[in-house]
Parts: C-alpha cells; sequence; structure tokens
C-alpha cells in the first residue's frame, strides 16, 4: 500500500492511501487520455461507444483509439465538473428529467470538450451505438452525431426479457457484426478486418477475467480483503474501458490480484482512502451505481462504520464474469455477441433479483443496500422490487438511498447517511434477534 | 343528441371504465375465450386476434385511479405509467387478463415485464423486442423469428392455434382498421370544427377495448355522422401534437390545447392503432409481411433508431406539411427518456424548418390545465401574429 498526499484544495492538504494497483490504473487512464488527446497528431482514429457492450476487442483490430462517454462523465463527476456541464446542457434546453451522463457530455462539448489532461477531445470518426442493456444510448449517440455529423453504427442487442440468450438473438448479432459493424469499421479505419488479431484480442481479455473475477470472489472471505463497490469501481475501470484485451489489462489484473492476496494472506481488510478497514462490522451487498460527485464522502460513510460491501452488480454492468461466461477466442462473433447480451443490465429482473440474492448467500453479507439513481431507469425501475424480493428469498434486511450519477444537486449526504445509519442498526437487531433466537 | 355525439358517449364510457367491463363480457360471453394485454407503443395485434383472442390496450390508469399501492414500488422521478400499470394489476382491474406484452420502448417499461413476472407470475408476459437494424436479411429475420416464438407461446399459454390463414384473415381485418382510423384522421385535418380532438382520441382509444371488427364499425357510423353535422369554424391556430405516445395525458388536457385556440391536426397518441402505415400484404408468409411492414412501413417515433441523421425529425415536418399545420406542441410526460431525450434534435429540425412550437410536460394525472391553456393559447396567438406579418 502506498501513502500518497493529495491536495483537495489549495488550503487543505490531505493523506489519501491508494493501493499499488490504484496508482498503475491512475497510470493508466492518464495514458488513455493522452493517447485520445493526442490522436489526431498521431495519425490515430477515434471510435466512441459504451461501457455495457464495450467491444474493445474488435476496435482495436481497426487500430481506433477508444473513447468511451460515460468514463469521461465519470471523470468529469469525481472532478466536480460535472454540476455545471449538466446545467449548461439544461440551458441547451435539454430536460431536467433525464440521464446527466448525456448531459455531462453534452455540456462538455459545450464548454470546449477537454479530457481529464486539460486537452480538448478529438471529434470521433465512428459513433459505435452499441445498444446494450439501456434505451439512453441510442438516444445519446443520436444527439452525439448531430453534433459531430460523423458516421454511426448501431449494434442491437436484444433484451433478456425471458431470462436466457436464444439462438435467434445471438444470430441477429453475429449477422449484424459480420453485415454492417466489421464492415463499417473497416471502411472508415482503412484497415482490413483481421479474425486472427480479433482471437488474440479475446484470448487477452480471458486472462485478465480470470484474474477480475478471482478479486472479486475474495469478497466471500471474512474480513474480506476488498471493497466489491467502492473499491470494486477501481478495479473494474481497465477491464470496462479500453484496456480490455490488452497486455496492460492482463498486467494490471495480475499486480491487482498478488495485492489481494497478500491482504488475505495478512487477515486485512480493503485500503480505503483513510488506510487499511481494520474491523469488518458489516458485509453488504450493493445494488445499482454509486454517486460520483461526493464519491469520497459517500465511501467514508460506509468504511467508519465497519461496513464492507462483499458483492455489488454495478462492477457486472460491463460483464458479468462470475458465472462463468468468458470472451472466447474460438467463437470470436459470437463470443462478442453473448457477452453483450450477457451484462447486467441486460438481464430481466428475475435474473438480477437471482443473482442478488445469490450474492447475498454466497458472499454471507448481512443484507443488500441499493443505491437508487435517479438518471438510470435502467437500474432504478423495479429497484423497490428487487428489494423485497431479496429480503423475501435470503431473510435479510435491504435498505434504500437514493442519488445520482455525476448530478451533485442530486447527493444529499445528511438524508442518506441518516438512512445508512438506521440501517446498520436494523442489522444490528437483527443479529441480537438471531443471537437470541439459536440461544432459545 | 346527434349521432355522432351518442357514439363519443358510448366511447367515453370505455375510457372512464378503469374495469375493462366490455372486455371482461367479451370473454364471459363464451367459454375459453382469452384476452392478452399489452403496453403502447406497438404489439402486432393480428397475432393475438388470430388465435380468436381479444388484444386489449392498457394505458395506464389516467387521472381517474387512486394510485395506492402502484407508488411503492417505484420512486418519485420515474414515470407515471407503470405505477397506475401495476396498481391496475394488484387491485384486480387485470385479474382476468390472460397475457401482457411488454414492448420494446423505455427501460421502465422493460423492466416493467420482469417485474411482472415476479408479481403475476401465472400471466403469461413477454418482454416484446423489436429490431433497431432495418435490413430485410438482418433485422428482418430477427423479426420474424421473434414473431414466431410470439405465436408459440401464445399457442402454448393460451390454448390456441395461430394458422398462416387466421393470420391472414385478421392481417385483413387490421388493414381495414388501419384504413379507418386514417380516414378518421384525413377527416379531422380536414374539418377539424367537426372533428374535436378530444372526440377523435375517445373514439380511437375504444379500439384498446373493443374487438376490432366491432371498433371498425363505430368509426365508420361516425365518420358518416360526423361529416353530416353543421359546426362552427372557429379561428383556431393549426398545430401538430408530439411526445404523447407513451403514458396518455387527461382527455382534459386535449381538450384545453383545442379550447385555448389550437386545432390538433396530427398527433403519435396511440401509435399502435396506426403504427403501420400502409396495407400489410395478405400474400405469402404472413409472420415475413408483418415484418415487413415493420421494417419499412412504420410511424417514426423515439423509441426507433434512425438510420440517417437526414431524417432525424422530418416526420413532424412532413406531418406540418402534409395538415397544413402552423406549429408544434411537444407534449411529453414527465421523466419520459425516449420522448424527452428526443425532443431537442427534433426542435433543432424544426427550427431549421421555421415551424414555430412550445414545450410542456404532463402526468397522466395532471389536473391542472390553466398553465397549459395559457401557454398553449399564447402560442395560438403568436402564430396568428407571425402568419400576419
Amino acid at each position: 500500500m502506498t501513502v500518497i498526499t493529495t491536495s483537495r484544495s489549495t488550503s487543505e492538504q490531505q493523506e489519501v492511501s491508494k493501493d499499488d494497483s490504484m496508482l498503475k490504473q491512475k497510470a493508466m487512464m492518464a495514458k488513455h487520455f493522452d493517447r485520445l488527446t493526442s490522436a489526431r497528431e498521431n495519425g490515430e482514429k477515434v471510435c466512441s461507444t459504451f461501457v455495457p457492450g464495450n467491444l474493445n476487442e474488435l476496435i482495436m483490430c481497426f487500430d481506433f483509439a477508444n473513447n468511451l462517454p460515460e468514463v469521461n462523465a465519470i471523470q468529469n463527476g469525481l472532478r466536480k465538473k460535472s454540476g455545471s456541464y449538466v446545467m449548461e446542457a439544461e440551458k441547451l434546453g435539454h430536460s431536467e428529467d433525464v440521464c446527466t451522463y448525456v448531459k455531462s457530455d453534452v455540456g462538455m462539448m459545450a464548454k470546449g470538450n477537454l479530457a481529464p489532461n486539460g486537452k480538448p477531445f478529438p471529434d470521433p470518426d465512428l459513433l459505435l451505438l452499441s445498444y446494450t442493456g439501456c434505451f439512453t444510448f441510442m438516444k445519446w449517440f443520436e444527439l452525439l452525431r448531430e453534433q459531430y455529423k460523423c458516421e454511426t453504427i448501431m449494434l442491437h442487442t436484444p433484451y433478456e426479457g425471458d431470462g436466457k440468450i436464444t439462438d435467434n438473438m445471438r444470430e441477429y448479432m453475429v449477422k449484424q457484426l459480420k453485415e454492417d459493424v466489421i464492415p463499417t469499421l473497416e471502411r472508415v479505419s482503412g484497415v482490413k478486418f483481421d479474425i486472427d488479431r480479433l482471437r488474440e484480442n479475446l484470448r487477452r481479455s480471458a486472462k485478465a477475467e480470470d484474474d477480475l473475477v478471482y478479486v472479486l470472489q475474495t469478497g466471500r472471505n471474512r474480513p474480506s480483503p476488498i471493497d466489491a463497490y467502492f473499491g470494486g469501481i477501481y478495479y473494474i475501470g481497465p477491464i470496462f474501458g479500453a484496456y480490455r484485451g490488452t497486455d496492460d489489462a492482463i498486467d494490471y489484473y495480475k499486480t491487482l490480484r498478488e495485492e489481494v492476496d497478500g491482504r488475505l494472506a495478512a487477515g486485512q481488510g480493503p485500503v480505503t482512502p483513510d488506510g487499511v478497514m481494520e474491523t469488518e462490522k458489516y458485509r453488504l451487498v450493493v445494488e445499482g451505481p454509486p454517486n460520483y460527485t461526493s464519491f469520497r464522502d459517500f465511501w467514508k460513510m460506509f468504511y467508519e462504520e465497519g461496513a464492507v460491501v462483499v458483492a455489488s452488480s454495478y462492477t457486472k454492468v460491463g460483464g458479468v464474469y462470475d458465472f462463468g461466461f468468458r470472451h472466447d477466442p474460438d467463437n470470436p462473433l459470437e463470443t462478442l455477441a453473448d457477452y453483450c447480451l450477457g451484462v447486467y443490465t441486460n438481464r430481466s429482473l428475475p435474473q438480477r433479483v437471482d443473482m442478488l440474492v445469490n450474492y447475498v448467500n454466497e458472499y454471507e453479507a448481512d443484507g443488500l443496500l441499493i443505491n437508487s439513481i435517479k438518471s438510470c431507469n435502467s437500474f432504478s425501475a423495479g429497484q423497490l422490487l428487487i428489494m423485497r424480493e431479496v429480503e423475501k428469498r435470503t431473510g435479510k434486511p435491504a435498505a434504500f438511498v437514493e442519488s445520482d450519477l455525476v448530478d451533485p444537486r442530486y447527493f444529499s449526504a445528511a438524508n442518506i447517511k441518516n438512512r445508512l445509519e438506521s440501517y446498520f442498526q436494523m442489522v444490528d437487531q437483527k443479529r441480537d434477534g438471531s443471537a437470541k433466537g439459536a440461544a432459545a | 343528441m346527434s349521432q355522432a355525439q351518442a357514439i363519443i358517449d358510448r366511447c367515453q364510457a370505455l375510457y372512464e371504465d378503469l374495469n375493462f367491463t366490455a372486455a371482461r363480457e367479451w370473454k364471459d360471453a363464451e367459454p375459453g375465450r382469452k384476452v392478452v394485454g399489452y403496453l403502447p407503443i406497438y404489439v402486432p395485434r393480428e397475432i393475438i386476434h388470430a388465435g380468436g383472442m381479444l388484444p386489449l390496450g392498457v394505458v395506464g390508469g389516467g387521472d381517474q385511479l387512486e394510485v395506492i399501492h402502484g407508488d411503492a414500488y417505484y420512486q418519485s422521478y420515474i414515470c407515471r405509467i407503470p405505477r397506475s400499470t401495476i396498481e391496475l394489476g394488484v387491485s384486480g382491474r387485470l385479474d382476468f387478463v390472460d397475457g401482457m406484452l411488454f414492448p420494446s420502448i423505455c427501460d421502465v417499461i422493460r423492466n416493467l415485464s420482469g417485474m411482472w413476472k415476479l408479481m403475476f407470475p401465472e400471466v403469461y408476459s413477454r418482454y416484446f423486442d423489436v429490431p433497431q437494424n432495418y435490413d430485410d436479411e438482418i433485422g428482418g429475420n430477427y423479426y420474424t423469428r421473434e414473431l414466431q416464438e410470439l405465436r408459440e407461446g401464445l399457442e402454448a399459454h393460451c390454448g390456441v392455434k395461430i394458422t398462416d390463414d387466421s393470420l391472414r384473415r385478421s392481417i385483413a381485418v387490421y388493414n381495414e382498421n388501419r384504413k379507418l382510423i386514417r380516414a378518421v384522421y384525413e377527416f379531422r385535418a380536414r374539418q377539424p370544427w367537426k372533428a374535436p380532438a378530444g372526440d377523435v382520441y375517445l373514439l380511437v382509444r375504444a379500439g384498446l377495448v373493443l374487438p376490432v371488427e366491432e371498433h371498425s364499425q363505430l368509426m365508420t357510423e361516425w365518420l358518416a355522422a360526423a361529416e353530416a353535422e353543421d359546426k362552427p369554424l372557429r379561428d383556431n391556430c393549426r398545430v401538430v401534437l408530439t411526445g404523447l405516445f407513451c403514458e396518455q395525458p387527461p382527455l382534459n388536457l386535449i381538450k384545453s390545447i383545442e379550447l385555448s385556440g389550437c386545432y390538433i391536426v396530427d398527433d403519435d397518441l396511440l401509435l399502435v392503432t396506426r403504427w403501420l402505415i400502409g396495407d400489410v400484404s395478405l400474400d405469402g408468409e404472413p409472420l415475413r409481411n408483418l415484418a415487413h411492414a415493420f421494417l419499412h412501413q412504420s410511424e417514426s417515433t423515439a423509441a426507433k433508431y434512425e438510420p440517417n441523421l437526414e431524417e432525424k425529425g422530418q416526420h413532424l415536418v412532413r406531418s406540418v406539411r402534409k395538415y397544413g399545420a402552423e406549429g408544434v406542441i411537444f407534449a411529453s410526460p414527465s421523466f419520459c427518456d425516449p420522448a424527452l431525450l428526443d425532443r431537442p434534435m427534433l426542435q433543432h429540425t424544426l427550427a431549421d424548418e421555421n415551424i414555430p412550437y412550445i414545450a410542456f410536460k404532463y402526468a397522466e394525472n395532471s389536473g391542472q390545465m390553466q398553465p397549459i391553456r395559457e401557454q398553449a393559447g399564447t402560442f395560438a396567438d403568436s402564430i396568428k401574429l407571425w402568419s400576419e406579418q
């Protein structure tokens, strides 16, 4: 573990603990943004696409730099810039009711389109609209297309309404890839498609995925050496972003695995911004994305109470790997289809309930906490029923807090803290009740 | 009372009946009859009809349903239609419905399909996906197989047989119904003073609960009766109303717009009734024909991907030109992702064409119409002022 000093403001210096893997990940993110902002001078073309349904292995076959607008919105949230971007978009006529990722992106464009390194993003050469698990994606890229007037490919991922992937769904996706997506990628990039190159990328993906799953599943231990929500967001960064299918990702997940193994062997808990968590008091499963504008404050409300998240659904939004799926180089197009079809938000509500029940049971959690995000109907619509179902099936208490992804107006620290404290009391009472019941 | 008014009164009674008595009576009239509900925007009702079943449009609870249970399932930032639909289900108002179809429109309705499976496991519930790829060999093949899956699902669950011949007959019946709907819309656009928007809405909406044959008959009678009536032409402007394709506005909202000085000459209300803009072929494979019609002869709306940038919003421009409208009113349900995300792009297209527009939001239970009347009235006045220049 490394302790580094960061500056939150000009007048305040604060020590923040970070894993070595977090520092490595930070360097990877910097490299990613440097590549994007220097794409034009390096003669690279840029393809924008989404995290769920991210076909990075395929995009790399055509030498595109991959720009993921959700990642940019997250960065703007963490850097406290998204609030002004969202309001800028609303001034431009976007409704206060809709997704703040979109509005952060639109507002960022209106204010110079600056990447976290301070340099402007290049206009994309291609929008790969991987329409997977989120309706808003479709409108988001229609909006970007209107702005950039660049070529746009729709890749439609059918929804797993009946909780399964059918042959028809897979064939539809493969056909879109073969007859629409790949020919357009070839034409815009000027690079001929090489399926062996795709296989190699997929092989590398699977290797990193093995280590990611290993790390996420260490949450089953007591104490858990990881926080699978707040820490997990760092862990998923490379594999959900522009690094899946690269040697860099393999290297990152190997480092991460060794680091987590080290903590596991030492019986240590996760690393928080205030150091290693000493006492694990509550084990939670969390459903839903986090709030990014007050990310550290939100996390602190948990670790100060000794609450660790042992499993989360958000770390499956860019791919569900913990039930066996791996990118398969022997079936390159079919595996891309299955990957898209299987991402968390493309799964039916009953499937999501099953997953969360499985996490509560397998990870021996004290209960389920839902962070319901105003922006994200894909996650949020139905979460109150999910909560009831998981409570009913596991017998463990659940709780519900509300915030937003990158709109600071929808993060009420006092309300959330209040609800969390009440929830922890509820868990305590449930435990006391169980203990008394067992004694009797 | 005029014959046209008597027909509209009947339609209004159907509209107000939140127990779906007409559909219940249809079901009870013969043993073994089945009813299959569907939400907005579009399902191929021909497939349900071909199995001898009644397709039942479920478009929320309107402004007369007190939502007690439904609110407990949704956060405050989610639109109204899913909560009132849950209310209809939980309160037993849909207890005679054998199947429910949840079309691909947005994430809220999509997730409602899974909620229905959990809450009403005895009901055949299906998320009805449609292609966003409009190539016959890609999206067309996928959609044809999806239709086949729907057909097989209905057959298995409802114990019916859906043959190709019965499908062709049903397609013919719905072609006729769509032709009459188009005639109603054309009539309103020609003589809006004889076809108040509220009346047209009620007339079309009756088709969501009545057997299609009966609805076609009703429209035929109304067209003849309304044409024969003599009503005064008002000094209203002509507008296209858009954004109302899912959660329904209160009837009073539609009436208020007209009362404020705007003749509604086109809208996107109840699109299921005219989603397919031409006749579906009766030759060859019926499911393939339904797929072809969906891909190449269907309405533009926010739930569909528009592959051509230049075409974005042009359906509104065409509607304005075709019906001689002088402006567009964007009325969108609060928290409606499709309508609200699409709106800026559509507005840019209208601005490029110098077509004036206004925008406001509503919920199905909105009660206060005064602000909407004022806004629409001001819009109508400003259009008249501009046109005088």
